[in-house]
């Protein structure tokens, strides 16, 4: 329908009032309103008048024109996110705030100076926080996040902690609480009187859900002890499935008139299948998803949406079904991780961990400054006696209940939770945007609910802050255990991997398989069906193996792109070189860079078994792996010249992939390097001493598999260790042919030592699994064979 | 019967004395021992003589190694506790100290670097022996701190070894929990990959 043009003009006018008011709301400039046409003048009289217009006036294009609600939702959404990212932008400029102040903290401050901003100028905060946008759009990436990066390994080792503090804890948090208020409410005086039973329960469910985002971030930095920060992360994660109960449970039975012990028997068996169902329907999902990207190996662009996608969908049809949303999706991530990441490019990981961490990122951001938001422009009714109330009694009941679960959980653990552990666990139960959500879903039917709204936002800052902030000064202060992740001598390095080693031998030993057994079992199974069905290549192979993999392969492929010479690698060869003759002593000055080789080459080549340690995945970085990297990157400074050089000799009798064709040329780690230079010096040709290599790699690879043989047979007796004073020798496997023919090439320049090693006690794992040995060695031992020319460059 | 059910129940005390072991652990052990000697009352060194002291273990020899491994409880007190630090380093450097003289020479440390490496077959003899040499070097420069240029550290005793080891957990590390083993689960050394 043609307009005329001063209605045209008009509601060009108006809209540009419009956006000019949402924009001074938002902070932003205002656009003058002085792109209406040029031709029209404001008529804004006129337009109730239907008439015929005269021409008098030629109606020229619009040559400039605005049409504000168009765009209105989409832009408004972006303002959202770049504002809380440059609030984000700004926290880490000066960073010492956020040591000392969480960041949600800080968020929900900014989000409450914007509030007052909008409810100043009268303007609505976007429905960010109503239920269907949180609840399908902000709390998945959140969830997702936890999932993906979660510590599998201590998550498993703590599971029964885990769930008895998930699901136990939130019960008798809910239950005590709400109680509690209900007793309160029978007092006249606090003026609270017509809230009843089920409706104080059903508040009491919401406000027991914890969410210790603030509190894991301040754990985390200080290297609390794993047992605390897991069963921290893993409570926050699970309370979700009793809280989704016991939510639906009150709010159903808060419009029965009378509660009849049937509802009560019927809640429990929900209980179990919102749990059950929810993890079901995760492990399928998850397995879905791992065979779907068995075959994406030619839409490498796509792979990392399946991994959205397949846990977005989970979510889904768990909410379809009111089953536990999270749990699915958590469950779905963990089932997943672990085959795609196998399956997928390297790119493709990278690209999935980032965005998960992006969109996390955001979506928890967006959360807290929220919060803040709507805080100010909420409607509140504050009852002074209800709130302070209820923040007592979610103390009390937290702490109350830490200690009785404590107690009686602690004779089934290996570790206990000493008294100090205990309070970590109840100081750092902070509640955070679940249960903000979860309260804004309240029916209107609920009187008070105003009153309930006012008592969460109060307990979420309270916690938030005051707890958050006070955290981290309380737990240095009570100096709880922690985890020494910073122990970097080569002393306790060697000594570290040789406690391990004992208690794995005399776990065998004596049988014991505790959870080691369930973990054994499940690793038989999956090695023989899991893997074969859900991996595209399936060769068995140890984690670590084909993690190095694909970093030398990464490295490799950036490598040949881009010219890197590694040249400051030279200089500190050749004084390694000269440092190195006289290595008799032990007296001698290690260069630092030595040192770090050194704890390279351990920490990479020492035969890791059921490892130990736990890699903090920091809730806002992305698990760093740049150390490795880095070293990969200048170990192949100078692959370069030697892929030119050489040509390949076939490896005798051994199929090895193409890729592992380049790494075996060069032998030895760095400091074998320097021994390069010494054979050099003593005349044996370049060409000569790394096709001589050629040869001892492929044998070694052969005797490498003899070797397996060896400790197969061992494998059935287990010798036990001799009493107390006199010990074994504390021999590994046997592995005197590579140890020889590595030496053998070595020459006449190197000392050699031709005896073997003495053979190994029968401690080697009875699980052990032979494709890890098999091919995993080949594979360590070329990642001990970086180029060994690093200083010919 | 009555006579060796005594018998046992004198000799489990004794060993519960001992060791520290509750009853119950004692019995599955006990079962677990009968199982790797063939039902017999002592395991033998199945490798000879090379490695070790003792031909065969008895059963008393064999709960005095686990017992290295108990798990610290609640209740102990602090000196407890670090006793019982101090009992499992000390299994550890008598593990690699093989001559029993008291210190962990470079030879000895060498050997436990080569093994330890061993398992990823090229790091070479040089190689570890210069990882050894470092981290005998880091031993003596943290317990002696000012050794003169031409001195030589002999090894490293015990004391050094609880210094530089003393950021390190091993209470919490160094654990098994005994508990009772169902022997028809367990497979015993039978390679089942």
């Amino acid at each position: 329908m043609v307009m005329s043009s001063t209605e045209e003009a008009a509601m060009v006018m108006s809209n540009t009032e419009e956006a000019a008011m949402e924009m001074t709301a938002m902070g932003s400039k205002p656009l003058a309103p002085d792109n209406a046409p040029s031709t029209a003048k404001p008529f804004i009289n006129q337009i109730n008048e239907p008439q015929a217009f005269p021409e008098e006036e030629r109606v020229n294009l619009p040559v400039f024109t605005m049409d504000y609600p168009r765009i209105q939702v989409p832009f408004e959404f972006t303002l959202w996110v770049l504002l809380a990212s440059f609030a984000k932008i700004g926290f880490h400029i000066y960073h010492k705030i956020t040591i000392w102040i969480p960041e949600s903290c800080l968020l929900i401050v900014i989000g409450l100076v914007v509030g007052g901003i909008m409810h100043s100028v009268k303007e609505e905060p976007p429905a960010v926080l109503d239920s269907n946008v949180f609840f399908l759009y902000m709390l998945p990436p959140i969830v997702l996040d936890s999932g993906y990066f979660m510590p599998t390994r201590p998550f498993f080792e703590n599971i029964g902690t885990v769930l008895w503090y998930a699901v136990v804890g939130t019960l008798w948090n809910s239950i005590g609480i709400g109680l509690s208020l209900f007793a309160i409410c029978q007092f006249e005086v606090f003026g609270v009187q017509d809230i009843n039973l089920q409706e104080n329960l059903l508040f009491a469910s919401i406000i027991s859900a914890v969410d210790p985002v603030a509190a894991l971030n301040v754990f985390e930095d200080i290297g609390i002890n794993e047992q605390i920060y897991i069963v921290i992360f893993g409570e926050g994660l699970f309370n979700d499935a009793v809280t989704v109960v016991l939510y639906s449970m009150f709010a159903f039975l808060a419009d029965l008139p009378i509660v009849e012990s049937s509802d009560v028997f019927l809640g429990v068996a929900r209980f179990f299948v919102v749990g059950v169902g929810g993890v079901l329907f995760g492990l399928l999902f998850g397995f879905v998803a791992a065979f779907t990207t068995r075959f994406t190996h030619n839409v490498r662009q796509i792979e990392p949406l399946f991994v959205f996608m397949y846990s977005y969908l989970a979510y889904l049809v768990a909410e379809l079904f009111a089953i536990s949303s999270v749990l699915a999706i958590i469950t779905c991530a963990i089932t997943m991780k672990y085959y795609v990441e196998e399956n997928v490019s390297q790119r493709s990981c990278t690209t999935i961990r980032h965005v998960v961490k992006m969109l996390a990122t955001i979506s928890e951001t967006l959360i807290f400054f929220f919060l803040g938001v709507v805080t100010i422009t909420t409607d509140h009714e504050w009852n002074w006696a209800y709130i302070l109330f209820t923040l007592l009694f979610a103390f009390i009941w937290r702490g109350l209940g830490i200690l009785v679960l404590s107690q009686i959980i602690n004779p089934f653990r290996t570790i206990q939770f000493t008294f100090k552990d205990q309070f970590g666990l109840a100081y750092g139960g902070l509640r955070g945007a679940i249960c903000f959500a979860l309260v804004f879903t309240l029916p209107d039917n609920v009187n008070r609910r105003n009153l309930f709204v006012t008592a969460s936002i109060a307990i979420i800052i309270f916690t938030v802050v005051i707890q958050g902030i006070s955290i981290r000064p309380i737990v240095e202060y009570l100096n709880i255990r922690r985890t020494n992740k910073n122990l970097n001598t080569i002393n306790v390095e060697i000594h570290t991997r040789v406690m391990e080693h004992v208690v794995c031998g005399v776990e065998d030993l004596c049988g014991q398989w505790s959870h080691y057994y369930w973990k054994d079992k499940f690793k038989k199974f999956n090695d023989r069906f899991l893997r074969r069905i859900l991996l595209r290549d399936n060769r068995a192979e140890s984690s670590i193996v084909s993690l190095y993999k694909k970093l030398e392969l990464q490295n490799a492929i950036d490598f040949l792109d881009t010219p890197v010479g590694d040249l400051s690698a030279a200089p500190s060869i050749i004084s390694l070189h000269d440092e190195m003759m006289e290595a008799s002593r032990p007296k001698k000055k290690f260069l630092a860079g030595d040192v770090r080789k050194m704890h390279d080459i351990l920490s990479r080549n020492m035969y890791k078994i059921r490892q130990k340690t736990m890699g903090y995945t920091n809730k806002y970085n992305l698990p760093d792996d740049s150390p490795t990297r880095e070293i990969l990157i200048r170990r192949h400074a100078s692959i370069r010249r030697s892929l030119r050089a050489e040509s390949f000799r076939e490896m005798p009798g051994r199929n090895i992939p193409k890729s592992q064709r380049y790494y075996s040329l060069q032998p030895g780690g760095d400091l074998e390097s320097a021994f390069a230079l010494r054979r050099r010096s003593h005349g044996g040709g370049e060409v000569d001493r790394l096709s001589a290599r050629l040869q001892p790699s492929g044998a070694s690879a052969r005797s490498s598999s003899r070797s397996l043989v060896a400790m197969r047979m061992l494998n059935t007796i287990k010798e036990a260790r001799s009493a107390g004073e006199q010990p074994a020798a504390s021999a590994r496997a046997r592995t005197p042919s590579p140890g020889g023919s590595a030496s053998d090439e070595r020459g006449p320049g190197g000392s050699s030592f031709r005896a073997p090693l003495p053979p190994p006690v029968g401690w080697v794992r009875e699980n052990q699994d032979p494709g890890d040995i098999g091919a995993g060695d080949p594979l360590l031992r070329h990642s001990s064979q970086g180029p060994g020319g690093a200083g010919r460059s | 019967m009555g006579a060796s059910q005594t018998r046992t129940g004198n000799e489990h005390q004794h060993l519960m004395d001992k060791t520290g072991f509750s009853s119950e652990q004692i019995k599955n052990l006990r079962k677990r021992f009968l199982q790797l000697s063939g039902n017999e009352e002592t395991i033998r060194n199945q490798r000879g003589d090379e490695a070790g002291a003792f031909q065969e273990i008895g059963f008393e020899q064999f709960l005095m190694v686990m017992c290295h491994f108990r798990p610290p409880t609640l209740k102990m007190t602090a000196e407890e506790k670090e006793a019982m630090r101090k009992e499992k380093l000390r299994f550890l450097f008598n593990m690699h100290d093989t001559d029993n003289d008291g210190t962990i020479t470079l030879e000895e440390y060498r050997k436990v670097v080569e093994e330890l490496l061993s398992k990823s077959g090229a790091i070479g003899q040089e190689t570890a022996e210069a990882i050894a040499d470092a981290a005998m070097l880091e031993v003596a420069s943290t317990n002696v701190p000012h050794m003169a240029p031409d001195e030589f550290y002999e090894g490293i005793t015990f004391q050094h070894f609880e210094q530089i080891l003393k950021g390190l957990e091993m209470e919490s590390r160094m654990n098994i929990r005994f508990l009772d083993v169902d022997t028809t689960t367990m497979r015993c050394g039978r390679s089942t990959s």
